[in-house]
């Protein structure tokens, strides 16, 4: 049905978390046209905006979780899913695509088994597509949290993954 | 209001201030085609259907949304609008299903319509790649198959605006869009309430009710079962226009020849069991009100509004009435009064009612709603399913003659009949219960502060020096409003009469749909519900505590209202369910 992925990681929310976005809420819920911006900060204080706290902000807001949920699907930067302890972005900008990066996404995503913005069920890596990060010059270019890999190619994919598979 | 000068395709016309150039051009006898738009419920603007030019405009202006302003000069069909909604149009169909023959809205289809009004010659000129869908059957009372779905949006704002629940809505964006819950939960797994208004509103075949006309052809003809059939009061109010009859035509007569065409072994009326509702419920009503017990007391006739008030005021399921619905009495006494004077086994009696409730679905199969072991009711199908069984059977409806409904369950007072329109049960419960309390006959049995289409009413009545509040809402939201002013003490009321559909069951969810351009510009509530108080006036029995069939059946079966009896078999127990 949707095209965003649905959340396999169990939801690991602390009280601290809830007592944070309750703070949010309370703050904004009068004002009109105050939900983006509370779904915004839920989703800078949770990582994602999975159905458990859609549905804090629906009860708390008296807004239906359906009209909720419309919006966060919508737009591309809410996440349904968690970022993984090891986020990998594969750039598809115009110059890495020419340069191959279609195929190193579909790669990526087929030893994670992952699908677009998915969360490894251990938590480990997420995937995700992003626009030029502005070094064609290195096409085709992924991250992996703040670290830049340049020139690509799908035969050096497993070494990198490894590096972070060891790493812990 | 004053008028104001424009030209409609360089005719002079005068149209009042404030009117937008669909009304406008309505006033001057042209129908601009609309899809999205319905008035008051979803004024959007969005699917560009009805775009008309206006001189001086740069660009096509979607003439719904759109105000007239003096010296206006507008044109409905230059090529220039021609070619633009019929592109528009072939857009649409190129990612519709197109299987228009087997689809339940073949020859009513407002999309279908259009096509062949705006003289779409190749409906597959755009196609491309498309999106499939799974339909959604979880609901108990409907399905839902976005395939058909052109994300108009006139079910989710009918969801959202007319009943407050919002439990559907655009999900993704784009060319992923589509019409679902959050999270992708079916219909039956979240708090919708079965009201049916979603498919009322609904231009395509994408929202219907579940079908249950075939298995009833096949008990009709099982020798084996007693088949019986009740009808509700806001049936024969609708029925004929699927017959091509005005709104508002009363088809009593001809609906129960039909139902005997048919092969129904007994033809009985909803209304029967609707004068035994108010025995009961004015029975409890006197009964909380002389001994201090819940109040308001709030009618539970309305399945929409049950479910409603189960998932989103849990804390007042106290408030309903513990009556049955109408529709369940009936099943209730037939399975057992009904099958003891006919010495008949509960278990082959098929009980099938008529209604104009696609909730009614969901009511037949919540617990405690089984007097006799088994449901009370089997099928409950809607005005729109029966019209289908008529045209299935060939039965030339038009042409029949009038005939009676079957005695004693066949017996109602006027009372029983306006039960269909908003306000009506609150009408026929103060017949009752105000002589019960004076003990003496009302001098005048309309009590006009409770009619009408208005969504909250409220009225006062001093009854044997005591004040009686009473409010009488319809539709959801209207619902809401006023609940949350009785939660917050903002007002008091000593009974509530909450309707979930608005205006009643006249505008129910199973009651035939009528295209936008009629909804817009007619108000389908208000003339079926004249045909409901019209029938009142000219019944001999207007009340319901001297409807015979009804003295009849306390003084052999039930005793008195609210008996032990009555209630095992007349009363039922509600939820409290969540929000999802």
């Amino acid at each position: 049905m949707g095209s965003k992925t649905a959340n396999t990681i169990p939801f690991n929310g602390t009280a601290e978390q809830e007592a944070e976005l309750l703070k949010v809420i309370n703050e904004g819920k009068n004002e009109k046209g105050s939900l983006m911006g509370i779904l915004h900060k839920a989703q800078d204080i949770y990582g994602y905006l999975p159905i458990e706290v859609q549905k804090i902000i629906s009860n708390e807001m008296d807004i239906p979780l359906e009209e909720i949920y419309g919006i966060v699907t919508f737009y591309s930067q809410f996440s349904l899913t968690p970022k993984g302890k090891y986020n990998i972005s594969v750039c598809l900008g115009t110059a890495c695509y020419v340069k191959g990066a279609g195929n190193i996404y579909d790669k990526l995503k087929e030893k994670l088994n992952l699908e677009d913005g998915g969360c490894t069920p251990d938590g480990k890596f997420s995937i995700e597509a992003c626009r030029c990060i502005g070094a064609c010059g290195l096409a085709p270019v992924i991250t992996i949290n703040e670290d830049v890999y340049g020139r690509v190619v799908p035969e050096e994919l497993d070494g990198i993954l490894k590096k972070y598979n060891d790493a812990e | 209001m004053s008028n104001i000068n424009i030209k409609i395709n360089g005719i002079d016309v005068s149209a009042p201030e404030g009117s937008t150039i669909l009304e406008a051009a309505r006033i001057s006898n042209i129908d601009i085609p609309t899809l999205c738009y319905l008035k008051d419920i979803n004024e959007i603007g969005a699917c560009r259907i009805c775009v008309v030019e206006v001189k001086g405009a740069r660009s096509l202006v979607a003439s719904c949304v759109h105000p007239i302003s003096e010296g206006m000069e507008i044109f409905t069909n230059t090529p220039k609008v021609l070619k633009s909604r019929k592109m528009t149009l072939e857009l649409i169909l190129s990612t519709h299903d197109r299987r228009c023959l087997s689809c339940v809205r073949s020859g009513n289809c407002e999309l279908q319509k259009l096509a062949k009004d705006l003289k779409v010659e190749d409906e597959g000129r755009f196609d491309g790649a498309n999106n499939e869908y799974e339909i959604d059957y979880s609901a108990a009372h409907m399905y839902r198959d976005n395939n058909k779905c052109i994300l108009c949006r006139r079910c989710t704002a009918a969801c959202s605006k007319v009943q407050a629940i919002g439990v559907i809505g655009a999900n993704n964006r784009g060319f992923t869009t589509e019409i679902c819950s959050a999270f992708e939960m079916g219909l039956g797994e979240t708090s919708c309430v079965s009201c049916g208004q979603c498919i009322a509103v609904c231009p395509t075949g994408a929202l219907y009710e579940k079908d249950n006309t075939t298995e009833i052809f096949e008990v009709l003809a099982d020798p084996s079962k007693h088949v019986i059939v009740q009808t509700a009061p806001a049936v024969r109010a609708a029925l004929g226009e699927c017959f091509g009859m005005p709104i508002g035509t009363n088809v009593e007569g001809k609906m129960i020849a039909a139902l005997r065409k048919l092969g129904f072994a007994k033809v009985f009326d909803t209304n029967f069991a609707a004068d035994l509702t108010i025995m009961e419920e004015a029975n409890e009503f006197l009964d909380r009100f002389k001994n201090g017990g819940k109040l308001p007391l709030i009618t539970s006739c309305s399945p929409g509004w049950v479910k409603y008030c189960e998932h989103y005021y849990p804390d007042m399921i106290e408030n309903l009435s513990s009556c049955k619905s109408p529709q369940q009495m009936f099943g209730a006494i037939a399975k057992t009064y009904y099958a003891e004077k006919m010495g008949l086994d509960p278990k082959d009696i098929v009980m099938v009612s008529v209604m104009p409730c696609t909730a009614k679905k969901f009511e037949i199969g919540r617990d405690d709603e089984d007097a006799a072991g088994v449901p009370d009711v089997d099928y409950a199908i809607t005005t729109k399913e029966l019209a289908s069984m008529i045209e299935r059977a060939g039965i030339k409806f038009t042409s029949l003659p009038d005939e009676e409904f079957d005695m004693p369950l066949g017996m109602s007072s006027g009372a029983g009949v306006i039960f269909g329109a908003t306000g009506g049960v609150m009408e026929a419960a103060l017949r009752t219960a105000v002589e019960k309390l004076t003990g003496e006959e009302l001098p005048s049995l309309d009590f006009m502060e409770v009619r009408g289409v208005k969504g909250i009413k409220e009225a006062t009545y001093n009854v044997a020096g005591t004040d009686i509040k009473v409010a009488v809402v319809s539709g959801l939201a209207n619902a809401r409003e006023l609940l949350n002013k009785v939660k917050s003490g903002e007002a008091d009321y000593h009974f509530i009469e909450v309707m979930g559909c608005p205006g009643g069951c006249v505008n129910g969810g199973g009651q035939p749909q009528q295209p936008a351009n009629i909804r817009n510009f007619s108000d389908l509530r208000a003339l079926r519900a004249k045909a409901l108080y019209d029938i009142d006036v000219t019944r001999s029995v207007r009340k319901s505590h001297e409807n015979t069939a009804i003295k009849e059946l306390y003084a052999e079966f039930l005793g008195e209202p609210g008996s032990h009896k009555a209630h095992e078999l007349l009363h039922t127990t509600y939820v409290k369910r969540s929000i999802n």
